[in-house]
């Protein structure tokens, strides 16, 4: 059984006991402890079930490569799926639930699918369930859906802020272990700035368990030194908790901070995501240990070597009495010893290796009294829900069992990968260390820059260096490097410190155990625990032809859950390069993509979700039209009052009502979101002509013009109203969404094409709150206030003028998009609060009412006037809409002119904009197509035209609507059909569009 | 007309590790024209007492100042109720060379950001190096905050003025109480406790 033992756990607290829970089951560890390290404390050696075939599973790592232990972590507000035990911090009262099980961890039913695996080899899915097509809808994956899965899905609304934050430095070095240290202390002796950070809670990485001296000092009191060194550094910025998560192009890294995951009361946010910009990029991540390819290498207990000996030695916990060690490498045998030298029993290493002469780590276990069986290899793992034992055989075999060993747990060590992925993020090259049976970072391909050279550079176990001396050295040479590149100059007495040497023997690459083992063996040899991936399964995708490292991934899903084949990556690829007859770096890796382990989704959302998910822009007169019932529309980042429906009172009547006041009385529209645009210069009317479509050039200073803009495409793209204000300027208005837009256009014109033109322009939209005041009684109301004449006489239609009204100072545009006597008023959007109040006041008797964009909507509609989005979709030319009068004939060039004589522009097929009546008088449904005779090649209907816009008119007392129909114009007083989605098909004629007023009578008194 | 009204009534954050306050609105005027020019020179000299600012940089002198903004424009400060004024005088020494001077007081927003933690505030909402070696008083910075375009400089010591468009004013007074709450301090450009 897996305890705490009286001796070890470096990492902990002891005096402080903490409690927390496990399915329901109320536990205890220590502050220090990880989930994981509790867990097996408590000898919760069943964590989870795996995600095919449910087969238990228990504790492999200790770190971020954990397959297995996911848990459900919290509740409510808090929960969180999917948290791996080994990168939990413990805290008093956590709670936490075993994941993918029904009913439960301890009987699973679904494990009978574990009986059912060889239906269930690679491919299955794409095998079994593409006959008949409809079942996977309604059949497959539904029930697919129910049993697979991790964790749950939150229910709640999470209760915890995040948060970004934008940092810089000349050298970022991502680990805090004995490389990342040294490498950082280089680096900042030269006088670099210095970032460090690490993923754990400490600093020195697996250095202290696996022990050495440094210059005389054993290596735990080394780096105590270095960190203690660096944090009184001013250049040097230490960070625990901070995990690299990936590099991207231009020395961009994001850092995953966990503030508040190991003290979830504290104050201020859970997790901030460090942006930062580095010169250079150090990775110093260390290396990730594989498991060997024995039979039952997935049976709770089994565990990495290096982690059997990380619990013992930080978290003082045993993972069982008797521990079999098996290995290919001498790594383990530190982990034989340290059991040993606990007290508990290693009834024999099991070496994969036939070596000629010892090495010092294998005199010492042997020292120890430990027995080692050279040539020898792991037959089977026995047991369930725990390891009972291990049958041993001779690695060159087939599996004839020579030995039992009963035994609680297994410690297997199949060799180390320096950790590539943060190097391999950018487009750094791998090379394949035959010695080392690994990839390590090939440092004349490192992922390169925009000056053409490399800004990733590893160091030590990342590099592919694992001796303490080796590693040191590398880290030193490398951050000098890097400071070099970075012109900055380490001084000559800044040198690298030294480590004892202990020789170890050569490794000897083992892909399976035993090397002969039969498909028996094989269909229990896991490769990928999390997605449940065998060596049998990767055969088979060889022998069915995904010989691509890719396609084999995918086929088989080998290293595409959630810990991305940490485990998995070069066994997989060896069982691939093995079932091909083909050399591991013919093969080739997968692609290493960011993150290194999974951040949570709120980091990377920061700070924008709710009141800040996105801006909200609000005008003026926000505030009154919120407090006035507003029902608001989004346009653009704006928010714009759609209507103001009073109390009991349904939103389509309050338009109605709006509409029929303002035809008959006095409306009032917040119009400040429309774009106003300076453009002024000596060549301010050339620039114009160029941008419109008609002439603007000709309008005389105190005049106003209505313009159509058009992409160089010719498609229509905005359009307003223009006031010149003098010889040199002019104001051009906007639609609302296209402030920005326009203004940038018109820049990026005047800066890359037409820098010549001596013209300036300026966004001034939110200086001014501009107000429609509209309708039979506009004229009295204003001059109620008084100040300026705005008799027909002194400002007629298109006209505007300066003056005061009530005392406010304002521009008055005598301007009409709603057919009636109309003027837009604009002051400093300071003033905009009490002018509309004193509007307001003035409007009373007159029968004044606000309205919203609904009824300006159909005001417009009435009058057969065109909306920027109703009526162009940006495939819309102003020829479809009848605006060849707004385009200029005299003009030699305008944007989009020559797009426009193409031949599909100029097809007189094109749909033409006309008005549609129906002939009941009901309303069109938006956006519905008219059909015409016959069908398409798919067999469709052919379609004649759309509608673009269609509202109920309360003036006319029927539906209106204007549309896009082919031959339009030719076609007046036809009847189109408009089939619904509603099953009814609506009846329209086609009809001028402009519904009322068309003299325009009513806005030229 | 009526006192001016700015984008937010009083607006005051405290208890968290930077103070947010909006300000008074404050007059503003871009101006477009040869930064080099001799006249551009003299008009600044009239205008606001100053010189021309260096690139990214901000030129302060009392109620009065002028901002760097692009090769081509410039943003003057001065009194709210200066900015008639300020623009008739610029127009002057304009003369007849191409310039462009607009008043653009109402169209923002005005926010101070102070305490030991400004600058690390403002770094989690703008992607702008911060350190106080890089960013020191004088400089200026257009930049964005969050998702809204925004400018700021050093006020004096840790406080920072931070200038955005007034339609958005509600949205980055949001978005600083956020950035400033309690127990939310990176401590990496504030100095090391």
């Amino acid at each position: 059984m897996s305890t705490r033992i009286a001796t070890g756990g470096r990492l902990l607290n002891k005096s402080n006991a903490v409690s927390f829970s496990f399915n329901g089951k109320q536990l205890r560890g220590f502050e220090g402890d990880t989930l994981a390290s509790a867990l097996l404390a408590n000898d919760q050696m069943l964590v989870g079930r795996s995600f095919k075939y449910h087969r238990p599973r228990g504790i492999v790592a200790a770190g971020p490569e954990e397959p297995n232990a996911l848990v459900n972590l919290g509740q409510g507000d808090r929960f969180e799926p999917n948290q791996r035990a080994t990168t939990t911090e413990l805290f008093d009262g956590l709670q936490s639930e075993s994941q993918n099980h029904w009913p439960s961890l301890e009987f699973d039913v679904g494990a009978i699918n574990k009986h059912l695996s060889r239906f269930l080899p690679a491919g299955f899915y794409y095998k079994m369930f593409i006959h008949p097509r409809p079942f996977w809808k309604h059949v497959y994956e539904p029930i697919i859906r129910h049993s697979a899965g991790l964790g749950k899905a939150p229910k709640d609304l999470d209760g915890d802020t995040y948060e970004h934050f934008h940092a810089f430095c000349d050298v970022l070095v991502i680990g805090g272990g004995v490389a990342g240290l040294e490498a950082a202390r280089t680096a900042a002796l030269s006088g670099a700035k210095v970032i460090v950070l690490e993923q754990t809670a400490h600093w020195g990485g697996r250095a202290p368990v696996d022990g050495g001296t440094v210059d005389g000092t054993p290596v735990g009191a080394f780096v105590d030194t270095l960190v203690e060194e660096l944090s009184t550094m001013e250049n040097v910025t230490l960070r625990t908790r901070v995990m690299g998560a990936g590099v991207y192009d231009h020395g961009y890294v994001l850092g995953y901070e966990r503030l508040t995951d190991h003290a979830p009361k504290t104050a201020g946010p859970r997790h901030r995501l460090w942006r930062i910009r580095a010169g250079h990029i150090v990775t110093a991540t260390g290396a990730i240990e594989r498991p060997l390819s024995f039979s039952g290498n997935d049976i709770p207990g089994v565990m990495l070597a290096a982690s059997v000996r990380d619990y013992l030695v930080n978290y003082g916990v045993s993972v069982g009495d008797r521990t079999v060690v098996v290995t290919n490498n001498d790594d383990a045998y530190r982990t034989a010893i340290a059991l040993t030298e606990a007290g508990l029993t290693v009834p024999a290493i099991l070496d994969a290796r036939v070596l000629p002469q010892d090495s010092a780590l294998m005199a010492r276990a042997k020292d120890l009294g430990i027995r080692v069986m050279m040539g020898h290899a792991v037959a089977r793992v026995t047991g369930g829900k725990r390891v009972t034992g291990v049958e041993v055989c001779s690695q060159s075999g087939e599996g004839a069992v020579l030995e039992t060993f009963p035994c609680d747990a297994v410690a297997m060590s199949g060799g180390w990968s320096p950790v590539v992925h943060l190097w391999s993020h950018c487009g750094g090259k791998l090379t394949w260390d035959t010695a080392g049976a690994m990839f390590r970072p090939d440092v004349n391909n490192p992922p390169l820059g925009a000056d053409g050279h490399g800004f990733v550079t590893a160091a030590g176990a990342a590099a592919g260096f694992f001796a303490l001396d080796d590693i040191l050295h590398d880290a030193h040479a490398a951050a000098d490097g890097v400071a070099t590149t970075l012109g900055f100059k380490l001084p000559a007495d800044a040198v690298s410190p030294n480590a004892d040497r202990q020789e170890e023997a050569p490794l000897a690459p083992v892909w399976m155990m035993p090397q002969g083992a039969n498909v028996k063996l094989r269909e229990k040899t896991f490769l990928d625990y999390q997605n449940d991936v065998k060596v049998s399964d990767v055969r088979l995708a060889a022998q069915e032809g995904f010989v691509s490292v890719e396609h084999a991934k995918r086929y088989t899903t080998l290293g595409m859950a959630t810990d991305q084949g940490k485990l998995s990556n070069i066994n997989g690829l060896a069982t691939l390069a093995g079932a091909m007859d083909a050399d591991i770096p013919a093969v080739g890796t997968t692609t290493f993509r960011p993150p290194y382990h999974p951040i949570s989704m709120g980091s990377i959302a920061g700070e924008a979700r709710g009141d800040v998910f996105q801006p909200i822009r609000r005008t003026p007169l926000h505030d009154w039209h919120e407090t006035n019932g507003a029902d608001w529309e989004p346009v653009g980042h704006w928010r714009r009052p759609y209507a103001y429906p009073r109390k009991g009172e349904s939103t389509h009547d309050a338009v109605m009502r709006e509409v029929t006041n303002t035809r008959s009385k006095l409306g009032m529209l917040d119009a400040s979101t429309l774009g106003k645009i300076i453009v002024k210069g000596p060549d301010a009317g050339r620039f114009l002509d160029m941008l419109y479509t008609n002439m603007m050039s000709s309008l005389k200073p105190g005049k106003c013009r209505y313009g159509l803009m058009c992409s160089e495409n010719g498609f229509l793209i905005d359009d307003g109203v223009v006031a010149r204000i003098d010889e040199e300027t002019f104001l051009c208005h906007t639609t609302t969404g296209g402030a920005e837009s326009i203004h940038q256009h018109m820049e990026e014109w005047l800066q890359t094409e037409w820098w010549d033109f001596n013209v300036y322009t300026a966004n001034v939209t939110e200086q001014y709150a501009q107000i429609a005041v509209v309708g039979p009684n506009a004229r009295t109301c204003l001059e109620k206030l008084g100040g300026m004449d705005l008799s027909k006489e002194a400002l007629a239609f298109m006209e505007w003028a300066d003056g005061t009204l009530g005392g406010f100072k304002c521009r008055v545009y005598r301007i009409s998009f709603s057919g009636e006597l109309s003027y837009e008023i604009a002051v400093d959007a300071g003033q905009g609060q009490a002018f509309w109040d004193a509007l307001m006041v003035a409007g009373n008797d007159l029968g004044v009412m606000p309205y919203g964009t609904e009824c300006l909507h159909i005001l417009r509609a009435e009058k057969g006037f065109i909306m920027i989005g109703d009526e162009t979709d940006g495939t819309v030319i102003p020829q479809d809409l009848g605006l060849n009068w707004a385009i200029s004939k005299k003009k030699d060039d305008y944007l989009g002119k020559r797009a426009q004589q193409r031949t599909h522009m100029a097809d007189p097929t094109r749909w033409k904009l006309v008005g549609l009546e129906t002939t009941d008088g009901s309303t069109l449904p938006d956006g519905a197509y008219a059909v015409g005779e016959g069908e398409n090649e798919n067999g469709q209907r052919n379609m004649i035209g759309r509608v673009t816009s269609t509202y109920h008119s309360p003036t006319l007392g029927k539906g209106i609507a204007m549309g896009l129909v082919l031959n339009g114009p030719d076609r007046m007083g036809e009847v189109l059909d408009f089939p619904g989605t509603d099953g009814k098909t609506y009846q329209a004629k086609i009809v001028d569009p402009v519904f009322y007023d068309k003299e325009g009578a009513k806005q030229n008194v | 007309m009526s006192e001016a009204v700015s984008a937010l009534k009083a607006a005051e954050f405290t208890g968290g590790i930077a103070e947010v306050t909006l300000m008074d609105p404050i007059g503003m005027i871009s101006v477009r024209g040869d930064l080099t020019a001799a006249y551009m020179k003299k008009a600044l000299k009239k205008a606001v007492g100053l010189g021309l600012p260096d690139t990214r940089s901000v030129q302060i002198n009392g109620d009065r100042g002028v901002a760097w903004m692009s090769p081509d424009e410039l943003l003057l400060l001065c009194p709210y109720d200066q900015v008639s004024d300020t623009i008739d005088m610029l127009t002057k020494c304009f003369g007849s060379n191409h310039t462009l001077a607009v008043n653009v007081s109402d169209a923002r927003a005005v926010f101070r950001i102070s305490g030991a933690h400004s600058r690390d505030v403002l770094a989690k909402l703008a992607p702008v190096d911060l350190s106080p070696a890089t960013f020191t008083p004088g400089m200026i910075r257009r930049t964005r905050l969050a998702q809204v375009p925004a400018a700021f400089w050093i006020e004096e010591g840790d406080s920072f003025r931070l200038v955005c468009f007034r339609s958005v004013a509600l949205y980055v007074y949001d978005l600083l109480k956020i950035a400033a709450q309690p127990g939310s301090a990176p401590v990496f450009y504030s100095a090391k406790p």
